[in-house]
């Protein structure tokens, strides 16, 4: 008993102390000027793209439902905390708790979108399931780049037809929003990932998550067993678009001015990319491949002979790395390797299992 | 209104039969002209079964004789077409698989459905689920009634797994458990429901002699100490005709014969369905 109590906790101490000591690295390289412009400049991104991963890990690791709009939420989030930003402006002057408010903000907008978009969509399963959620996506960037807002003393302006909008214009349809300055830092981004892996990993390891895993694995039987799957896959999906609503208001914060299309489809492939390249369902894995696949092509950039064809370097690296994960022969090494370590462990495990599996083969040779 | 009233009378079959120890108390499943139809085709027709507060029921018939379609119909995996089914004199009518588990019926499955990737232990909290409730706030936060509630969990989990002498699997993953001990998890889980009535749909199928004996050990243990009712699907004869009080014999989707062991072995209706008519002798 104590045995699986310990995995999951060390896997889960280990996850967090991986992050807080790669932030502490960092963040003294960074201080003491040793990051390059190139690097300084994926700090952010970075965490915004762990923290979209971990949140659509959720959904597409625990819950079981392949969702490719994941990048709609983060849509909604960056817009409404760009205007709550922009609000803010004269009434906060702090940077930080400004940025704070807009990222609760973010999440409530993106949550409520995820509630109204989980009620349609989480009555369907599997492929389709994928091609609505893809459509979603898009629709959530289409009205977002009509969407007008303006600012003046009577208060808000909000139209979705007409340009003309007294006031100062805070959102300008396609020409998307500005956001109150370049306010996001690597530490509140790395708050964000630290509140992001609290968040999901306790749900992970509560009586909801689960619930979810059991959904999961077999719906039919988890009903049975008296669990509602329209709560919670619903709970997942909303928990999801909320954590996706702070990165991007993180994300919206850090490049100053947003535009709807930095949030169109391929960005949510980019993110289910980082998911599948760490492991469906490993929440460890989606942080270092986020982190990693994030940094990968700046770092190409820097190479003069990869300059050119930078993405096709790119493109190649996570082709071989997929195959090499899934080939037998790897797996088979690390079963071997895994093997190494279990044969000391041997000597203390009952021997219940083996006599049961004897049994069991004299049963199936009577029948 | 000084108009009175008129008594509601319900149609009541009068062939079942009850334990004389669950008299006077009110019967936990009471199905009445349940029928499915799928297409046309009539799966189970009329089909009436009272089982009491603490019978051990027995379902049996030829392969495809619709048994498993009646554990789909009262666990509202199938709605019927046709009757009602009470749970512990509750109109189940409008209710789904779910809100049927909370009024007290759980099961097992013909072909195992266990959460196969997670350990022993999970399986088990998956269905004490309901049963020791805390919100996911709770759990995020891990407030102390996360602490308090997971704790009673777990011994719960472990005290129900001692039943099958199974707590020292706690850790394993169950897909990884052999056939027998995979059975009696599933078994495990449906029990961790609390359940009034638990449905075991072949419990013994694959399981050798030793291992199906001590299973009929074990149902009569879970009956008694849970003073619940079992209804179960089985084929090996060995084990129906040793622990079911009261058996009914299904065929073509309807009953065709109910009663004690000792009445069902010698119907001539019932030989009939197992080994064929025999030829009568052209004159």
């Amino acid at each position: 008993m104590k045995k699986k109590i310990n995995k999951t906790f060390l896997m889960n101490t280990f996850t967090y102390l991986l992050v807080i000591v790669a932030f502490l690295v960092l963040n003294s390289l960074l201080e003491g000027g040793k990051l390059g412009y190139r690097m300084r400049g994926q700090l952010v991104p970075a965490c915004v793209f762990i923290v979209m991963a971990v949140s659509l890990n959720l959904v597409v690791g625990i819950s079981g439902e392949l969702s490719l709009g994941h990048a709609g939420f983060m849509c909604v989030g960056a817009f409404s905390s760009s205007i709550t930003i922009a609000l803010l402006n004269a009434a906060v002057p702090n940077d930080i708790l400004r940025l704070v408010i807009g990222m609760v903000v973010g999440a409530a907008f993106a949550a409520l979108t995820g509630v109204l978009v989980g009620i349609p969509v989480l009555r369907l399963r599997g492929d389709y399931l994928a091609i609505v959620t893809l459509a979603f996506g898009e629709i959530i960037c289409d009205i977002i780049s009509c969407l007008y807002v303006s600012l003046d003393d009577k208060g808000l302006h909000f139209s979705f037809i007409d340009p003309a909008l007294p006031g100062k214009m805070i959102v300008n349809g396609p020409m998307g929003v500005m956001t109150g300055g370049r306010i996001a830092t690597f530490a509140i981004g790395f708050a964000l990932v630290l509140f992001t892996l609290i968040v999901v990993l306790n749900l992970i390891n509560s009586r909801s998550g689960r619930a979810m895993m059991a959904l999961r694995d077999n719906r039919i039987a988890a009903e049975s067993v008296g669990i509602s799957a329209t709560k919670y896959k619903m709970m997942a999906f909303v928990i999801s678009a909320a954590l996706a609503g702070m990165a991007g208001a993180l994300y919206g914060a850090n490049i100053g001015t947003v535009t709807y299309k930095e949030f169109t489809f391929d960005k949510s492939i980019l993110v289910l990319v980082y998911v599948v390249f760490g492991g469906i369902g490993n929440i460890l894995g989606s942080v270092i491949s986020a982190a990693a696949l994030t940094v990968l092509p700046e770092i190409l950039r820097s190479f003069p002979e990869f300059k050119e064809n930078r993405m096709l370097v790119f493109a190649i690296v996570l082709i071989i790395v997929m195959l090499i994960t899934n080939s037998t022969a790897v797996k088979g090494w690390i079963e071997r390797i895994k093997g190494l370590f279990r044969k000391k462990e041997e000597a203390d495990l009952p021997e219940t299992t083996e006599t049961e599996n004897v049994q069991t083969e004299e049963g199936g040779a009577e029948e | 209104m000084s108009e009175k009233k008129r008594t509601n009378m319900v149609p009541f079959p009068s062939d079942a039969i009850i334990p004389e120890r669950d008299l006077g108390t009110r019967p936990v499943l009471d199905a009445r002209h349940l029928g499915v139809e799928f297409g046309g085709l009539k799966a189970v027709d009329d089909f009436n079964m009272i089982i009491g507060r603490t019978e051990i029921a027995g379902l049996i018939g030829p392969n495809g004789a619709g048994k498993t379609t009646i554990f789909n119909l009262i666990t509202k995996v199938y709605q019927p077409t046709t009757g009602t089914i009470l749970i512990d004199g509750k109109d189940t009518a409008n209710m789904n698989t779910i809100q049927v588990n909370k009024a007290g019926i759980a099961r097992t499955f013909q072909n195992i459905r266990l959460f196969d990737k997670m350990s022993v232990e999970d399986n088990v909290k998956i269905g004490l689920h309901n049963g020791l409730g805390y919100s996911a706030a709770t759990g995020i936060l891990r407030l102390p009634n996360y602490w308090r509630k997971e704790k009673l969990m777990h011994e719960k989990a472990l005290e129900l797994l001692s039943i099958f002498d199974m707590q020292d699997m706690a850790d394993a993953t169950a897909g990884s458990l052999p056939y027998g001990a995979q059975r009696r998890l599933e078994i495990v889980r449906a029990l961790a429901t609390s359940p009034k009535l638990l449905l075991l749909d072949e419990p013994a199928a694959g399981m050798n002699p030793h291992e199906t004996e001590e299973l009929m050990e074990n149902i009569i243990k879970i009956r008694d100490t849970f003073q619940i009712a079992i209804m179960l699907i089985e084929h090996d004869m060995n084990l129906v005709m040793g622990i079911c009080e009261g058996i009914a014999v299904l065929n073509y989707g309807s009953i065709i014969a109910k009663g004690t062991p000792e009445q069902i072995q010698s119907n001539p209706l019932v030989i009939e369905a197992y080994l064929g008519k025999q030829k009568e002798a052209k004159a």
